[in-house]
């Protein structure tokens, strides 16, 4: 009964869509080479939506930052992305297939905030968390996934660290024990909720070093992103959204003034986006 | 340490040390995750249940007690949705009055029936009967190889004995779901593990130890087994895994050191009778705690302070 009537709405919407924006008919079919792929999707906690009917799809091997005022619903459209939060209607593709589906691709590094760094836990602990795919219920780890979590964390200049309790380090070296879980998952889509957010000179350095190299590898790139100043620097797309989607695309097509302006309406001073390094339009 | 020991103090102490680490194994995981109280609620809410499940068998026995729970439970969940919408206020208050009204209805109800037969009153489920449980049938050690001695044991210590077994095996079994969704939600949501289930298993499993501890220690008191032991633990160390092993440790002592206190510690002060062993047990394991705070390698909160 239920399902039904979620059908009906679902339908109702992909039809209003179509009316309203006959360009959305233009997307190409998801398939297995777009790594995620969003259509209308639509996420509300209450009874103002997060999320309304956002389309956007990544390209294989970019580095794409998803950037927005607060409360914009940017990590909401990561969790909805990686079915933490149901959406109301839309749909998300990953490699042309369900979440459930794919998500064994997927890693994802929630925001540092979002856990109790008090947990009684060691760092080789964390990342080996990464490895739960492999691992399931019962398996024991091996000195194999011992060498894989040492690599992970000698990549993110963690290994001195491994034995360490997580509640000794600082918020720098917790955000790159996260980035080591999510190298552990050896994925082809990273979403990363704000990797940046209160982190020292040198893990900014580290970080964006590691992400550069999965693009080089040609693995697909997600952050959720809040200092305008380093979307150029370090990003090759950005998706501006505030609630609705404002802008999509190459960093130098859809990341200029009038995008940001209309992103971030009166909040945002026209001096101050004439500061940023945006890229001649 | 002889004949007297076995008939009298060998089931007690038993039942004693399974019901706390039956307690003490969800507990670890209930304190991390911040709900720690979960216990408590449980503990109250469940005593009406089982009243009225002992009202209509007529005994005190597992299965028709754990559905009592649990239908006593379904109630208070709509209890308390139901005096949050007429009433209007928050859902704390509103669980608050569930939790107290319907332990005082349990009470109410308990004295107003006939329980002449079956060992069942308020002061039973307030502060459990450890020490009724005693072996009869028993004669010395010797007995633990007799066929017809072991029949006769008091079916609360095997019913207690699987229950802390099958508690053991999930926490095994489940252990890497369990550290991961309890350290981190929404990672373990990306993962597969299905958190919500997961989480709602281990507020039953919680349920399920406390019904089955309900005839040692007492509704009440059961509290103390759930917290005590493993925020002890939590202290001595900062891997989970020694955690675990610690709190079972501290579960056993506290049982232990409990019951022999309450049995002989009142007369080693000159007083003549004994005091109530689960209420030993929960004051035992409270010290503990307190000990733990005083000189635990681990008592700083590590992570405070990291920030930035």
């Amino acid at each position: 009964m239920r399902n039904d009537s979620t059908l009906a709405l679902r339908d109702a919407n992909a039809s209003l869509e179509l009316a309203v924006d006959g360009g959305q008919a233009l997307r190409p079919e998801p398939d297995e080479t777009c790594p995620l792929d969003m259509r209308g999707l639509t996420v509300s906690y209450g009874e103002k939506p997060a999320v309304f009917s956002v389309d956007a799809t990544f390209v294989t091997g970019s580095m794409t930052a998803i950037v927005g005022p607060n409360g914009a619903g940017k990590s909401t459209l990561l969790k909805a992305a990686l079915g933490i939060v149901t959406p109301l209607s839309g749909s998300v593709h990953i490699f042309g297939r369900t979440f459930a589906e794919s998500r064994r691709r997927i890693a994802y590094v929630p925001q540092r905030a979002s856990v109790d760094w008090d947990f009684p836990t060691r760092v080789i602990d964390v990342v080996m968390m990464g490895l739960y795919g492999d691992l399931g219920l019962l398996r024991i780890s091996g000195k194999r996934h011992r060498d894989t979590v040492l690599a992970c964390l000698e990549r993110v200049g963690m290994a001195d660290f491994a034995q360490r309790q997580i509640g000794q380090l600082s918020g720098g070296q917790q955000q790159r024990v996260f980035l080591a879980r999510a190298l552990a998952q050896d994925a082809d889509l990273y979403l990363l909720d704000e990797p940046f957010a209160g982190v020292d000179a040198a893990t900014e350095k580290a970080i964006i070093d590691v992400l550069k190299q999965l693009k080089a590898e040609s693995r697909t790139v997600v952050c959720v992103h809040h200092d305008l100043a380093t979307v150029a620097d370090y990003f090759d797309h950005v998706l501006l959204i505030n609630v609705r989607k404002v802008a999509e695309g190459p960093v130098a097509r859809a990341f200029t003034a009038e995008t940001l302006q209309a992103t971030y309406g009166g909040r945002l001073a026209t001096t101050h986006i004439d500061q940023l390094k945006l890229p001649a339009a | 340490m002889g004949a007297d020991f076995v008939q009298l103090s060998l089931t007690p102490l038993l039942i004693g040390v399974l019901a706390a680490i039956a307690c003490a194994l969800p507990g670890n995981f209930l304190i991390l995750r911040r709900q720690a109280l979960i216990g408590d609620a449980i503990s109250h809410v469940v005593l009406p249940g089982i009243v009225v499940a002992f009202l209509i068998t007529g005994a005190v026995s597992t299965w028709p007690m754990l559905l009592g729970a649990a239908g006593a439970a379904i109630v208070a969940v709509v209890l308390i949705e139901t005096i949050r919408r007429l009433g209007r206020i928050e859902p704390g208050a509103a669980m608050g009055v569930a939790f107290t009204a319907m332990f005082a209805g349990g009470v109410l109800l308990l004295e107003q029936s006939d329980t002449s037969n079956v060992h069942l009153d308020v002061q039973h489920a307030l502060y459990g009967n450890l020490e009724s449980l005693i072996w009869l049938a028993a004669d010395g050690w010797h007995s633990l190889l007799d066929a017809e001695a072991l029949a006769a044991l008091p079916p609360e210590l095997p019913r207690m004995a699987v229950v802390a077994a099958i508690i053991a095996v999930l926490t095994v079994v489940f252990w890497r779901p369990l550290k991961i969704s309890t350290f981190d939600e929404g990672f373990a949501n990306a993962v597969g593990i299905p958190t919500g289930a997961l989480g709602f298993a281990l507020v039953v499993t919680a349920a399920v130890a406390a019904v089955a501890a309900f005839d040692a220690v007492g509704s009440i008191i059961v509290i103390a087994m759930f917290i005590c032991p493993p925020a002890a633990a939590r202290l001595m160390t900062n891997s989970l895994e020694a955690q675990v092993w610690w709190s079972v440790l501290f579960a056993t002592i506290s049982a232990v050191l409990g019951y022999v206190f309450a049995g002989y510690g009142p007369l080693w002060f000159g007083a003549e009778d004994a005091v109530s062993a689960a209420g030993m047990i929960a004051t035992v394991s409270g010290v503990i705690l307190g000990l733990a705070c005083l000189f635990a390698p681990h008592r700083a909160r590590v992570g405070v302070g990291a920030e930035g």
